[in-house]
């Protein structure tokens, strides 16, 4: 009678324990889905752009897949597309995609220590890292209960969903879309913006903001719409190391 | 199709390594050590805010501001987006207005 007792007391606890667990699963799982939901409109519609691009060229949606899955990168992903058609030899590929990822060089330097410690999902949140992801992770307040690396893995995986399905999608139907969708890329534009304003409401320090704002603009004017990003970003890396003292006590002042 | 699928996957690939090296960059030269250098660490933290407004401008770098419609279409929507986002705080409908206020724009006032 009391073996039996102590058995479905442990096994209520089991239950118990299994149920919070899930619970708080469910938790990360819905606030991650949450913070990628902007995203979903961005990633879906330039995805099917992408994808009616790859069918016009004569790749059907299995390519699309494969190429969303591995490449996962938009701007180079509609470069690619001609590069396919003339059959660019492959050292021109290579130099063309080193030219226009460049800016992703700088994404990392925030999240090693956090990246570094997640084991198998480690080579995944450094492989997934685009501007969109980048962007929200380092916006990012978690809150008290969400496990913070299932999260940050979470989010990385829902944009990347997002825009493999867009790409799918873009081959499969791209060309049945009855009304013309042109202009709505401008939500990504959108998103940038206001994650902006929050990032400069939190912070309080808003001299990093400024110089990435002053060095864009400065070298989009010398050097054209197609190549500033880089030097631009450069040029900003240069100036936040001369500004380090400056800015880092300002950090602390806001901080205390 | 106008080359051969080996062209195509080989091209596909490069592109998916050279994207994955770049990424990768950081996390490579100093994933290893024990302590990040406190450089590093600085500009972790310094480098959103910048990177977030030279992507705003990467984002409206095909505007043109000498000649009609002088950028204009844009320019109008980043301020809806701005005002709608101070006044409601809810990024949704920031998201939906300025990109509606983008799409009707380009149609009518400011056709290309």
């Amino acid at each position: 009678m009391l073996q039996a007792a102590t058995g479905t007391f442990i096994f209520n606890k089991r239950t118990a324990d299994q149920i919070r667990g899930l619970v708080e699963i469910n938790k990360t799982v819905s606030f991650a889905f949450k913070k990628t939901v902007p995203i979903i409109f961005g990633y879906m519609f330039l995805g099917i752009g992408f994808g009616i691009m790859l069918q016009e060229a004569g790749y059907n949606a299995l390519w699309a897949f494969f190429g969303s899955l591995f490449i996962y990168a938009g701007a180079m992903q509609y470069f690619m597309v001609p590069l396919l058609v003339t059959g660019a030899p492959l050292i021109t590929v290579a130099l063309m995609t080193l030219l226009i990822n460049s800016r992703h060089v700088f994404y990392g330097l925030g999240f090693i220590d956090q990246y570094r410690r997640m084991g198998w999902k480690y080579p995944y949140m450094v492989l997934s890292l685009t501007d969109e992801t980048y962007v929200l992770l380092s916006t990012c307040k978690y809150p008290e209960g969400i496990d913070r690396d299932k999260a940050a893995f979470l989010i990385s995986m829902f944009n990347h969903c997002w825009w493999i399905g867009g790409s799918v999608l873009g081959v499969l139907i791209g060309t049945l879309i009855p009304f013309d969708l042109t202009g709505i890329d401008f939500c990504m534009t959108a998103l940038f913006i206001i994650l902006l304003i929050n990032h400069i409401k939190q912070v309080k320090a808003i001299t990093p903001v400024i110089i990435g704002f002053i060095s864009a603009v400065l070298f989009l004017l010398i050097m054209g719409p197609d190549n500033f990003i880089l030097p631009s970003l450069c040029f900003t890396v240069l100036v936040l190391t001369f500004l380090r003292r400056r800015i880092e006590t300002v950090k602390e002042d806001t901080a205390s | 199709m106008t080359i051969s699928v080996w062209h195509a996957i080989a091209i596909f690939a490069v592109t998916a390594v050279m994207t994955w090296v770049t990424r990768a960059v950081p996390f490579v030269i100093f994933g290893k050590r024990k302590e990040i250098p406190k450089f590093i660490t600085y500009l972790g933290k310094a480098l959103p805010g910048a990177i977030m407004a030279t992507l705003v401008i990467y984002c409206l770098k095909s505007i043109n501001l000498t000649e009609f419609p002088f950028g204009l279409a844009e320019l109008i929507s980043v301020a809806v987006v701005v005002i709608l986002h101070l006044w409601r705080k809810n990024i949704f409908w920031s998201i939906a207005g300025g990109t509606f206020c983008y799409m009707i724009l380009i149609r009518t006032v400011f056709p290309f």
